[in-house]
Protein backbone atom coordinates (compact mmCIF):
# COMPACT_ATOMS: atom_id res chain seq x y z
CA UNK A 1 0.00 0.00 0.00
CA UNK A 2 1.39 3.35 -1.01
CA UNK A 3 2.45 5.50 1.93
CA UNK A 4 2.25 9.24 2.51
CA UNK A 5 5.22 11.18 3.88
CA UNK A 6 4.07 14.55 5.13
CA UNK A 7 6.21 17.68 5.63
CA UNK A 8 5.61 21.35 6.42
CA UNK A 9 6.35 24.61 4.60
CA UNK A 10 9.64 25.63 2.96
CA UNK A 11 11.17 22.18 2.51
CA UNK A 12 14.42 23.38 0.92
CA UNK A 13 16.67 21.61 -1.55
CA UNK A 14 19.47 21.51 1.04
CA UNK A 15 17.41 19.11 3.15
CA UNK A 16 16.01 17.22 0.14
CA UNK A 17 19.59 16.41 -0.83
CA UNK A 18 22.38 17.97 1.25
CA UNK A 19 25.29 19.52 -0.68
CA UNK A 20 27.73 17.08 0.89
CA UNK A 21 26.32 14.42 -1.45
CA UNK A 22 26.35 16.48 -4.66
CA UNK A 23 29.88 15.36 -5.52
CA UNK A 24 28.38 11.96 -6.48
CA UNK A 25 25.40 12.74 -8.72
CA UNK A 26 24.52 9.12 -9.58
CA UNK A 27 20.78 8.66 -9.06
CA UNK A 28 21.14 5.67 -6.73
CA UNK A 29 23.59 7.57 -4.51
CA UNK A 30 21.31 10.62 -4.31
CA UNK A 31 18.34 8.39 -3.43
CA UNK A 32 20.18 6.93 -0.43
CA UNK A 33 20.38 10.38 1.21
CA UNK A 34 17.10 11.91 0.11
CA UNK A 35 15.40 14.02 2.85
CA UNK A 36 18.11 12.94 5.30
CA UNK A 37 18.42 16.28 7.09
CA UNK A 38 14.74 16.48 8.03
CA UNK A 39 13.75 12.82 8.06
CA UNK A 40 16.22 10.03 8.78
CA UNK A 41 13.54 7.39 8.18
CA UNK A 42 12.44 8.45 4.68
CA UNK A 43 15.23 7.00 2.51
CA UNK A 44 15.21 3.77 4.52
CA UNK A 45 11.48 3.12 4.25
CA UNK A 46 10.27 4.78 1.04
CA UNK A 47 8.92 2.41 -1.62
CA UNK A 48 7.92 2.72 -5.25
CA UNK A 49 4.57 4.50 -5.58
CA UNK A 50 4.73 6.41 -2.26
CA UNK A 51 3.76 10.10 -2.02
CA UNK A 52 5.28 13.22 -0.51
CA UNK A 53 2.71 15.76 0.71
CA UNK A 54 3.99 19.15 1.84
CA UNK A 55 3.11 22.76 2.57
CA UNK A 56 4.05 25.97 0.81
CA UNK A 57 7.21 26.71 -1.18
CA UNK A 58 8.36 23.08 -1.56
CA UNK A 59 11.88 22.88 -3.00
CA UNK A 60 13.01 26.40 -2.20
CA UNK A 61 16.68 27.34 -2.26
CA UNK A 62 19.35 25.95 -4.52
CA UNK A 63 18.74 25.22 -8.22
CA UNK A 64 20.18 21.72 -7.84
CA UNK A 65 18.24 19.38 -10.12
CA UNK A 66 19.66 16.66 -7.88
CA UNK A 67 16.66 17.38 -5.59
CA UNK A 68 13.82 16.20 -7.88
CA UNK A 69 16.19 13.55 -9.29
CA UNK A 70 16.73 12.16 -5.77
CA UNK A 71 13.00 12.06 -5.00
CA UNK A 72 12.25 10.47 -8.37
CA UNK A 73 15.03 7.91 -7.88
CA UNK A 74 13.44 6.89 -4.56
CA UNK A 75 10.39 5.78 -6.49
CA UNK A 76 8.08 8.52 -5.21
CA UNK A 77 5.07 8.72 -7.50
CA UNK A 78 4.48 12.42 -7.09
CA UNK A 79 4.86 15.39 -4.74
CA UNK A 80 1.65 17.14 -3.72
CA UNK A 81 2.22 20.58 -2.18
CA UNK A 82 0.38 23.79 -1.40
CA UNK A 83 2.92 25.55 -3.65
CA UNK A 84 6.33 24.92 -5.19
CA UNK A 85 9.43 27.10 -5.41
CA UNK A 86 9.83 28.05 -9.04
CA UNK A 87 13.16 26.40 -9.89
CA UNK A 88 12.06 23.09 -8.33
CA UNK A 89 8.79 23.37 -10.28
CA UNK A 90 10.70 23.85 -13.55
CA UNK A 91 13.21 21.13 -12.79
CA UNK A 92 10.51 18.56 -11.96
CA UNK A 93 8.68 19.30 -15.21
CA UNK A 94 11.92 19.28 -17.19
CA UNK A 95 12.92 15.82 -15.96
CA UNK A 96 9.38 14.47 -16.33
CA UNK A 97 8.72 14.04 -12.59
CA UNK A 98 5.07 14.62 -11.61
CA UNK A 99 4.16 17.37 -9.15
CA UNK A 100 0.70 18.53 -8.16
CA UNK A 101 -0.14 21.92 -6.67
CA UNK A 102 -3.21 21.60 -4.47
CA UNK A 103 -3.49 23.51 -1.15
CA UNK A 104 -6.65 21.68 -0.10
CA UNK A 105 -5.18 18.20 -0.60
CA UNK A 106 -1.89 19.21 0.99
CA UNK A 107 -3.76 20.44 4.06
CA UNK A 108 -6.17 17.53 4.31
CA UNK A 109 -4.12 14.43 3.54
CA UNK A 110 -2.65 12.81 6.65
CA UNK A 111 0.04 10.21 7.17
CA UNK A 112 -1.66 6.82 6.89
CA UNK A 113 -4.28 7.99 4.39
CA UNK A 114 -4.61 5.89 1.25
CA UNK A 115 -4.51 8.18 -1.78
CA UNK A 116 -4.40 7.87 -5.53
CA UNK A 117 -3.80 10.39 -8.32
CA UNK A 118 -4.95 10.76 -11.89
CA UNK A 119 -2.44 12.84 -13.84
CA UNK A 120 -4.71 13.20 -16.87
CA UNK A 121 -7.45 14.94 -14.87
CA UNK A 122 -5.34 16.34 -12.03
CA UNK A 123 -7.68 14.72 -9.51
CA UNK A 124 -6.29 13.49 -6.22
CA UNK A 125 -8.46 10.94 -4.39
CA UNK A 126 -8.26 10.33 -0.66
CA UNK A 127 -9.79 6.90 -0.21
CA UNK A 128 -9.47 6.98 3.59
CA UNK A 129 -11.37 10.25 3.94
CA UNK A 130 -13.55 9.54 0.90
CA UNK A 131 -12.73 12.92 -0.62
CA UNK A 132 -11.26 14.15 -3.85
CA UNK A 133 -9.36 17.30 -4.70
CA UNK A 134 -8.66 19.09 -7.99
CA UNK A 135 -5.02 20.16 -8.47
CA UNK A 136 -4.05 23.27 -10.45
CA UNK A 137 -3.91 22.43 -14.17
CA UNK A 138 -0.67 22.82 -16.13
CA UNK A 139 -0.63 25.22 -19.09
CA UNK A 140 -0.81 23.39 -22.45
CA UNK A 141 2.82 24.21 -23.21
CA UNK A 142 3.94 22.57 -19.97
CA UNK A 143 1.61 19.62 -20.57
CA UNK A 144 3.46 19.12 -23.86
CA UNK A 145 6.78 18.85 -22.02
CA UNK A 146 5.34 16.39 -19.51
CA UNK A 147 3.73 14.28 -22.23
CA UNK A 148 6.98 14.11 -24.18
CA UNK A 149 8.72 12.83 -21.03
CA UNK A 150 10.69 15.97 -20.23
CA UNK A 151 12.16 19.06 -21.82
CA UNK A 152 14.87 17.46 -23.95
CA UNK A 153 12.47 14.95 -25.49
CA UNK A 154 9.98 17.71 -26.24
CA UNK A 155 12.69 19.80 -27.94
CA UNK A 156 13.78 16.82 -30.03
CA UNK A 157 10.19 16.12 -30.94
CA UNK A 158 9.91 19.71 -32.16
CA UNK A 159 13.19 19.39 -34.07
CA UNK A 160 14.83 22.14 -32.00
CA UNK A 161 17.81 20.22 -30.66
CA UNK A 162 20.40 18.22 -32.57
CA UNK B 1 -1.03 47.96 -21.29
CA UNK B 2 2.28 48.95 -19.73
CA UNK B 3 5.05 46.46 -19.08
CA UNK B 4 7.51 46.08 -16.22
CA UNK B 5 11.23 46.29 -16.93
CA UNK B 6 11.56 42.48 -16.77
CA UNK B 7 8.59 42.01 -19.10
CA UNK B 8 10.11 44.39 -21.65
CA UNK B 9 13.39 42.48 -21.71
CA UNK B 10 11.56 39.17 -22.05
CA UNK B 11 9.35 40.52 -24.85
CA UNK B 12 12.39 41.76 -26.76
CA UNK B 13 14.05 38.35 -26.47
CA UNK B 14 10.87 36.55 -27.55
CA UNK B 15 10.55 38.77 -30.64
CA UNK B 16 7.24 40.16 -29.37
CA UNK B 17 6.01 43.74 -29.12
CA UNK B 18 4.39 43.09 -25.80
CA UNK B 19 3.83 40.34 -23.25
CA UNK B 20 1.65 40.05 -20.19
CA UNK B 21 1.98 38.26 -16.88
CA UNK B 22 1.19 34.56 -17.09
CA UNK B 23 1.97 34.25 -20.80
CA UNK B 24 4.32 31.37 -21.78
CA UNK B 25 7.06 32.46 -24.14
CA UNK B 26 10.36 31.25 -25.56
CA UNK B 27 13.28 33.65 -25.29
CA UNK B 28 16.64 33.87 -27.01
CA UNK B 29 19.46 33.75 -24.48
CA UNK B 30 22.54 35.96 -24.24
CA UNK B 31 24.33 33.69 -21.76
CA UNK B 32 23.92 30.16 -20.41
CA UNK B 33 25.84 29.51 -17.20
CA UNK B 34 26.74 26.53 -15.04
CA UNK B 35 29.11 25.53 -12.23
CA UNK B 36 31.01 22.40 -11.19
CA UNK B 37 27.95 20.89 -9.45
CA UNK B 38 25.27 21.60 -12.04
CA UNK B 39 27.24 21.48 -15.31
CA UNK B 40 28.24 17.79 -15.11
CA UNK B 41 24.55 16.89 -14.65
CA UNK B 42 23.70 19.10 -17.66
CA UNK B 43 26.44 17.43 -19.69
CA UNK B 44 24.95 14.06 -18.77
CA UNK B 45 21.54 15.21 -20.06
CA UNK B 46 23.15 16.72 -23.19
CA UNK B 47 25.08 13.58 -24.07
CA UNK B 48 22.37 11.11 -23.14
CA UNK B 49 20.06 12.94 -25.54
CA UNK B 50 22.66 12.53 -28.27
CA UNK B 51 23.10 16.28 -28.73
CA UNK B 52 26.25 17.21 -30.61
CA UNK B 53 26.20 20.99 -31.04
CA UNK B 54 26.17 24.02 -28.77
CA UNK B 55 24.28 27.07 -30.01
CA UNK B 56 27.19 29.49 -29.52
CA UNK B 57 30.50 28.68 -27.84
CA UNK B 58 30.89 32.36 -26.91
CA UNK B 59 27.59 32.54 -25.02
CA UNK B 60 28.14 29.69 -22.58
CA UNK B 61 30.04 30.13 -19.32
CA UNK B 62 31.26 27.25 -17.16
CA UNK B 63 32.66 28.28 -13.79
CA UNK B 64 34.30 25.67 -11.55
CA UNK B 65 33.77 27.43 -8.23
CA UNK B 66 31.83 25.32 -5.73
CA UNK B 67 34.14 22.49 -4.63
CA UNK B 68 37.33 23.96 -6.05
CA UNK B 69 40.27 23.73 -5.63
CA UNK B 70 38.86 20.20 -5.59
CA UNK B 71 37.99 19.05 -2.11
CA UNK B 72 38.03 15.32 -2.85
CA UNK B 73 38.30 12.72 -5.61
CA UNK B 74 34.60 12.78 -6.48
CA UNK B 75 34.64 16.57 -6.88
CA UNK B 76 37.76 16.26 -9.03
CA UNK B 77 35.94 13.83 -11.33
CA UNK B 78 33.06 16.30 -11.74
CA UNK B 79 35.48 19.07 -12.68
CA UNK B 80 37.18 16.75 -15.17
CA UNK B 81 33.83 16.11 -16.87
CA UNK B 82 33.19 19.86 -17.18
CA UNK B 83 36.77 20.54 -18.30
CA UNK B 84 36.58 17.92 -21.08
CA UNK B 85 33.25 19.26 -22.32
CA UNK B 86 34.57 22.83 -22.36
CA UNK B 87 37.55 21.68 -24.40
CA UNK B 88 35.50 19.56 -26.80
CA UNK B 89 33.05 22.38 -27.58
CA UNK B 90 35.65 25.18 -27.31
CA UNK B 91 33.66 26.99 -24.65
CA UNK B 92 35.23 30.43 -24.56
CA UNK B 93 34.21 31.45 -21.08
CA UNK B 94 35.51 28.48 -19.13
CA UNK B 95 36.99 29.38 -15.75
CA UNK B 96 39.17 26.92 -13.87
CA UNK B 97 41.42 27.11 -10.80
CA UNK B 98 43.79 30.06 -11.17
CA UNK B 99 41.40 32.39 -12.91
CA UNK B 100 38.13 31.20 -11.43
CA UNK B 101 36.08 33.28 -9.04
CA UNK B 102 32.70 32.75 -7.41
CA UNK B 103 30.48 32.79 -10.50
CA UNK B 104 28.13 35.64 -9.67
CA UNK B 105 30.98 37.95 -8.73
CA UNK B 106 33.06 36.80 -11.70
CA UNK B 107 30.53 37.06 -14.56
CA UNK B 108 29.82 40.81 -14.10
CA UNK B 109 33.50 41.52 -13.49
CA UNK B 110 34.40 39.86 -16.81
CA UNK B 111 31.78 41.94 -18.63
CA UNK B 112 29.73 38.84 -19.52
CA UNK B 113 26.43 40.31 -18.32
CA UNK B 114 25.20 43.68 -19.61
CA UNK B 115 21.97 45.67 -19.34
CA UNK B 116 19.05 44.23 -21.29
CA UNK B 117 20.51 40.70 -21.46
CA UNK B 118 18.42 37.58 -20.96
CA UNK B 119 20.50 35.10 -18.96
CA UNK B 120 19.90 31.69 -17.42
CA UNK B 121 22.24 29.95 -15.03
CA UNK B 122 22.18 26.56 -13.39
CA UNK B 123 22.64 28.17 -10.02
CA UNK B 124 19.86 29.82 -8.09
CA UNK B 125 21.82 33.02 -7.45
CA UNK B 126 22.03 33.79 -11.17
CA UNK B 127 19.50 36.53 -10.34
CA UNK B 128 22.55 38.62 -9.28
CA UNK B 129 22.94 40.22 -12.74
CA UNK B 130 19.64 42.03 -12.30
CA UNK B 131 21.85 44.61 -10.59
CA UNK B 132 23.10 45.49 -14.09
CA UNK B 133 19.61 45.83 -15.54
CA UNK B 134 19.59 42.35 -17.10
CA UNK B 135 16.84 39.73 -16.85
CA UNK B 136 18.68 36.91 -15.19
CA UNK B 137 17.35 33.84 -13.44
CA UNK B 138 18.33 30.50 -11.96
CA UNK B 139 17.31 27.25 -13.61
CA UNK B 140 18.34 23.59 -13.33
CA UNK B 141 20.68 21.33 -15.25
CA UNK B 142 18.15 20.17 -17.87
CA UNK B 143 17.35 23.79 -18.74
CA UNK B 144 21.09 24.42 -18.96
CA UNK B 145 21.51 21.48 -21.35
CA UNK B 146 18.59 22.68 -23.48
CA UNK B 147 19.91 26.26 -23.36
CA UNK B 148 23.37 25.15 -24.48
CA UNK B 149 21.85 23.24 -27.39
CA UNK B 150 19.19 25.70 -28.56
CA UNK B 151 20.13 29.13 -27.17
CA UNK B 152 16.63 29.55 -25.88
CA UNK B 153 14.49 28.85 -22.82
CA UNK B 154 10.80 28.85 -21.92
CA UNK B 155 9.46 31.32 -19.38
CA UNK B 156 6.18 32.15 -17.79
CA UNK B 157 6.10 35.95 -17.92
CA UNK B 158 6.24 37.09 -14.27
CA UNK B 159 4.27 39.83 -12.62
CA UNK B 160 6.33 42.09 -10.42
CA UNK B 161 6.58 43.61 -6.98
CA UNK B 162 7.75 47.21 -7.13
CA UNK B 163 10.23 48.01 -4.37
CA UNK B 164 10.63 51.76 -3.94
CA UNK B 165 13.81 52.75 -2.13
CA UNK B 166 13.97 56.23 -0.62
CA UNK B 167 16.60 58.13 1.34
CA UNK B 168 20.16 57.21 2.16
CA UNK B 169 21.43 54.44 4.38
CA UNK B 170 23.25 55.08 7.65
CA UNK B 171 26.82 54.04 8.45
CA UNK B 172 27.29 50.25 8.73
CA UNK B 173 24.13 49.59 6.73
CA UNK B 174 24.76 47.85 3.40
CA UNK B 175 22.94 46.11 0.57
CA UNK B 176 22.82 42.98 2.75
CA UNK B 177 20.82 44.75 5.46
CA UNK B 178 18.39 46.08 2.85
CA UNK B 179 17.68 42.72 1.26
CA UNK B 180 17.45 40.90 4.60
CA UNK B 181 14.99 43.56 5.75
CA UNK B 182 12.88 43.03 2.61
CA UNK B 183 12.90 39.22 2.94
CA UNK B 184 11.87 39.61 6.57
CA UNK B 185 8.94 41.77 5.45
CA UNK B 186 7.58 39.49 2.72
CA UNK B 187 8.80 36.01 3.82
CA UNK B 188 10.75 33.36 1.91
CA UNK B 189 7.98 32.92 -0.65
CA UNK B 190 6.71 36.50 -0.68
CA UNK B 191 7.82 37.06 -4.28
CA UNK B 192 7.25 33.51 -5.55
CA UNK B 193 7.09 33.37 -9.38
CA UNK B 194 7.45 37.19 -9.48
CA UNK B 195 10.07 39.80 -10.31
CA UNK B 196 11.36 42.24 -7.76
CA UNK B 197 11.83 45.59 -9.49
CA UNK B 198 13.84 48.09 -7.46
CA UNK B 199 13.27 51.76 -8.09
CA UNK B 200 13.11 55.13 -6.36
CA UNK B 201 15.60 57.90 -5.64
CA UNK B 202 17.32 55.74 -3.02
CA UNK B 203 18.77 53.53 -5.78
CA UNK B 204 21.25 56.23 -6.76
CA UNK B 205 22.68 56.09 -3.23
CA UNK B 206 23.55 52.41 -3.58
CA UNK B 207 26.90 51.26 -4.93
CA UNK B 208 27.02 48.53 -7.57
CA UNK B 209 28.29 46.09 -4.93
CA UNK B 210 25.23 46.91 -2.75
CA UNK B 211 23.00 46.27 -5.75
CA UNK B 212 24.70 42.94 -6.58
CA UNK B 213 24.07 41.78 -3.01
CA UNK B 214 20.41 42.81 -3.17
CA UNK B 215 19.72 41.19 -6.56
CA UNK B 216 21.68 38.10 -5.48
CA UNK B 217 19.27 37.35 -2.64
CA UNK B 218 16.06 37.98 -4.62
CA UNK B 219 15.74 34.18 -4.84
CA UNK B 220 15.60 33.99 -1.03
CA UNK B 221 12.07 35.42 -1.12
CA UNK B 222 11.18 33.17 -4.05
CA UNK B 223 11.63 35.79 -6.77
CA UNK B 224 12.36 34.84 -10.36
CA UNK B 225 14.64 37.85 -10.74
CA UNK B 226 15.52 41.09 -8.96
CA UNK B 227 16.27 43.98 -11.26
CA UNK B 228 17.62 47.53 -10.96
CA UNK B 229 17.33 50.44 -13.39
CA UNK B 230 20.44 51.34 -15.36
CA UNK B 231 22.08 54.59 -14.19
CA UNK B 232 25.45 56.36 -14.18
CA UNK B 233 26.86 53.89 -11.67
CA UNK B 234 25.92 50.94 -13.88
CA UNK B 235 27.55 52.59 -16.88
CA UNK B 236 30.69 53.41 -14.90
CA UNK B 237 30.90 49.77 -13.75
CA UNK B 238 30.62 48.46 -17.31
CA UNK B 239 33.32 50.79 -18.63
CA UNK B 240 36.43 48.85 -19.53
CA UNK B 241 34.72 45.50 -18.87
CA UNK B 242 32.82 45.03 -22.10
CA UNK B 243 32.77 46.20 -25.69
CA UNK B 244 29.23 44.97 -26.23
CA UNK B 245 26.49 47.41 -27.06
CA UNK B 246 23.51 47.12 -24.76
CA UNK B 247 19.96 48.31 -24.38
CA UNK B 248 18.65 50.23 -21.37
CA UNK B 249 15.15 49.06 -20.64
CA UNK B 250 12.83 51.00 -18.35
CA UNK B 251 9.50 50.00 -16.91
CA UNK B 252 6.52 51.74 -18.54
CA UNK B 253 4.92 54.45 -16.42
CA UNK B 254 1.66 52.51 -16.51
CA UNK B 255 3.23 49.13 -15.74
CA UNK B 256 1.11 46.97 -13.47
CA UNK B 257 2.57 45.62 -10.24
CA UNK B 258 1.08 43.06 -7.85
CA UNK B 259 2.13 45.29 -4.96
CA UNK B 260 4.37 48.21 -4.09
CA UNK B 261 6.68 48.12 -1.09
CA UNK B 262 8.45 51.22 0.19
CA UNK B 263 11.68 51.03 2.12
CA UNK B 264 13.13 54.13 3.77
CA UNK B 265 16.88 53.51 3.74
CA UNK B 266 17.40 56.10 6.51
CA UNK B 267 15.41 53.98 8.92
CA UNK B 268 17.30 50.70 8.43
CA UNK B 269 19.63 49.29 11.07
CA UNK B 270 22.19 46.48 10.78
CA UNK B 271 20.03 43.39 10.28
CA UNK B 272 20.63 39.65 10.52
CA UNK B 273 18.68 36.47 9.73
CA UNK B 274 18.61 33.97 12.59
CA UNK B 275 18.39 30.19 12.00
CA UNK B 276 16.91 28.56 9.94
CA UNK B 277 15.36 30.87 7.32
CA UNK B 278 16.58 34.05 5.60
CA UNK B 279 13.23 35.60 6.55
CA UNK B 280 13.84 35.17 10.28
CA UNK B 281 15.25 38.65 10.52
CA UNK B 282 16.10 40.76 13.56
CA UNK B 283 18.03 43.96 13.98
CA UNK B 284 21.41 43.26 15.53
CA UNK B 285 20.38 45.24 18.64
CA UNK B 286 17.63 42.71 19.31
CA UNK B 287 19.87 39.63 19.31
CA UNK B 288 23.41 40.88 20.10
CA UNK B 289 25.52 38.79 22.46
CA UNK B 290 24.90 35.32 21.03
CA UNK B 291 28.25 33.49 21.34
CA UNK B 292 29.69 32.15 18.07
CA UNK B 293 32.35 29.70 16.91
CA UNK B 294 32.98 30.71 13.31
CA UNK B 295 32.69 33.70 10.99
CA UNK B 296 32.71 33.49 7.18
CA UNK B 297 33.17 36.62 5.06
CA UNK B 298 32.83 35.95 1.33
CA UNK B 299 30.52 34.26 -1.25
CA UNK B 300 28.56 35.41 -4.30
CA UNK B 301 26.53 37.54 -1.91
CA UNK B 302 29.30 39.38 -0.08
CA UNK B 303 32.75 38.55 -1.41
CA UNK B 304 33.32 41.70 -3.48
CA UNK B 305 35.88 44.45 -2.89
CA UNK B 306 33.45 46.72 -1.03
CA UNK B 307 32.70 43.82 1.32
CA UNK B 308 36.42 43.29 1.93
CA UNK B 309 36.89 47.00 2.61
CA UNK B 310 33.98 47.15 5.06
CA UNK B 311 35.23 44.11 6.98
CA UNK B 312 38.84 45.32 6.99
CA UNK B 313 37.87 48.77 8.26
CA UNK B 314 36.46 47.11 11.37
CA UNK B 315 39.26 44.57 11.80
CA UNK B 316 42.11 47.04 11.38
CA UNK B 317 44.38 46.93 14.44
CA UNK B 318 42.09 44.46 16.20
CA UNK B 319 42.18 40.71 16.87
CA UNK B 320 39.63 37.99 16.22
CA UNK B 321 38.35 36.69 19.59
CA UNK B 322 40.36 33.75 20.93
CA UNK B 323 37.71 31.07 20.52
CA UNK B 324 36.46 32.22 17.08
CA UNK B 325 37.64 31.04 13.64
CA UNK B 326 37.30 33.74 11.00
CA UNK B 327 37.54 32.76 7.33
CA UNK B 328 37.80 35.47 4.67
CA UNK B 329 37.32 34.52 1.01
CA UNK B 330 37.53 37.21 -1.67
CA UNK B 331 35.14 36.11 -4.41
CA UNK B 332 37.41 36.69 -7.41
CA UNK B 333 41.08 36.89 -8.26
CA UNK B 334 40.66 40.55 -9.29
CA UNK B 335 39.08 41.36 -5.94
CA UNK B 336 41.71 39.34 -4.07
CA UNK B 337 44.53 41.18 -5.81
CA UNK B 338 42.90 44.54 -5.19
CA UNK B 339 42.51 43.63 -1.51
CA UNK B 340 46.22 42.78 -1.38
CA UNK B 341 47.13 46.11 -3.01
CA UNK B 342 44.99 48.03 -0.53
CA UNK B 343 46.54 46.20 2.43
CA UNK B 344 43.23 44.57 3.38
CA UNK B 345 44.60 41.02 3.35
CA UNK B 346 47.40 42.10 5.71
CA UNK B 347 44.77 43.51 8.05
CA UNK B 348 42.84 40.23 7.99
CA UNK B 349 45.91 38.07 8.60
CA UNK B 350 47.17 40.32 11.38
CA UNK B 351 43.73 40.07 12.97
CA UNK B 352 44.01 36.27 12.94
CA UNK B 353 41.78 35.42 9.96
CA UNK B 354 42.33 32.57 7.51
CA UNK B 355 42.28 33.96 3.95
CA UNK B 356 41.47 31.65 1.04
CA UNK B 357 41.58 31.61 -2.73
CA UNK B 358 38.11 32.17 -4.27
CA UNK B 359 35.63 29.33 -3.69
CA UNK B 360 31.98 28.87 -2.71
CA UNK B 361 33.27 26.28 -0.20
CA UNK B 362 31.77 26.96 3.22
CA UNK B 363 28.52 28.59 2.03
CA UNK B 364 27.06 25.20 1.10
CA UNK B 365 28.98 23.12 3.64
CA UNK B 366 31.30 21.95 0.87
CA UNK B 367 34.75 22.59 2.29
CA UNK B 368 36.94 25.39 3.74
CA UNK B 369 34.95 25.81 6.94
CA UNK B 370 32.39 23.07 7.61
CA UNK B 371 30.80 23.33 11.07
CA UNK B 372 30.70 20.75 13.89
CA UNK B 373 27.67 19.70 15.95
CA UNK B 374 25.93 22.54 17.81
CA UNK B 375 28.29 25.21 16.49
CA UNK B 376 27.08 28.71 15.64
CA UNK B 377 28.38 30.66 12.67
CA UNK B 378 27.88 34.20 11.47
CA UNK B 379 28.16 34.21 7.72
CA UNK B 380 27.88 36.80 4.96
CA UNK B 381 26.42 34.10 2.69
CA UNK B 382 22.79 33.73 1.61
CA UNK B 383 21.18 30.69 3.24
CA UNK B 384 20.85 29.54 6.83
CA UNK B 385 18.81 26.40 6.18
CA UNK B 386 19.11 23.33 8.43
CA UNK B 387 22.40 21.56 7.68
CA UNK B 388 23.54 24.10 5.10
CA UNK B 389 27.09 24.50 6.47
CA UNK B 390 27.41 21.34 8.54
CA UNK B 391 25.40 18.99 10.79
CA UNK B 392 21.69 19.61 11.31
CA UNK B 393 22.47 20.85 14.84
CA UNK B 394 24.75 23.63 13.56
CA UNK B 395 23.33 27.15 13.36
CA UNK B 396 23.89 29.97 10.88
CA UNK B 397 23.22 33.68 11.30
CA UNK B 398 23.27 35.63 8.01
CA UNK B 399 24.82 39.08 8.25
CA UNK B 400 26.63 41.86 6.42
CA UNK B 401 30.45 41.95 6.24
CA UNK B 402 30.53 44.77 8.81
CA UNK B 403 28.41 42.83 11.32
CA UNK B 404 30.35 39.61 10.63
CA UNK B 405 33.68 41.39 11.19
CA UNK B 406 32.51 43.09 14.40
CA UNK B 407 31.17 39.76 15.66
CA UNK B 408 34.49 38.02 14.93
CA UNK B 409 36.27 40.63 17.07
CA UNK B 410 33.75 40.52 19.92
CA UNK B 411 33.34 36.72 19.86
CA UNK B 412 29.57 37.05 19.75
CA UNK B 413 26.92 38.57 17.52
CA UNK B 414 27.73 42.27 17.67
CA UNK B 415 27.01 45.54 15.95
CA UNK B 416 29.89 47.50 14.38
CA UNK B 417 28.66 50.41 16.52
CA UNK B 418 29.73 48.42 19.61
CA UNK B 419 33.34 48.91 18.53
CA UNK B 420 33.10 52.66 17.80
Amino acid sequence: MAKVYKYGDNVDTDVIIPARYLNAPEKSELAKHCMEDIDLVFAKTVEIGDFIVAGDNFGCGSSREHAPIAIQACGVKCVIAKSFARIFYRNAINIGFPIMECPEAAEDIAVGDVISVDFSTGIITNETKEKSYQSAPFPAFVDGIIEAGGLINSLKKRGLAK
Amino acid sequence: MGMTMSQKILAAHAGLDSVEAGQLIECKLDLVLGNDITTPVAIGVFEEAGLTQVFDKNKIAIVLDHYTPCKDMKAAQLCAIARNFAKKYQIKNFFDVGDVGVEHALIPEKGLAVPGDCIIGADSHTCTYGALGAFSTGIGSTDMAAGMATGSAWFKVPQAIKVVLTGKKQKYVSGKDIILHLIGMIDVDGALYQSLEFTGEGVSNLSMDDRFTISNMAIECGAKNGIFPVDEKTIAYLKGRTERTYTRFEADEDAIYSQTIEIDLNALKPTVAMPHLPSNTKTVDEVAGKPIHQVVIGSCTNGRIQDMREAAEIMKGRKVAAHVRCIVIPATQEGYLQAIKEGLIEIFINAGCAVSTPTCGPCLGGHMGVLADDEWAISTTNRNFVGRMGPTSSMIILASPAVAAASAIKGCLASPHDLD
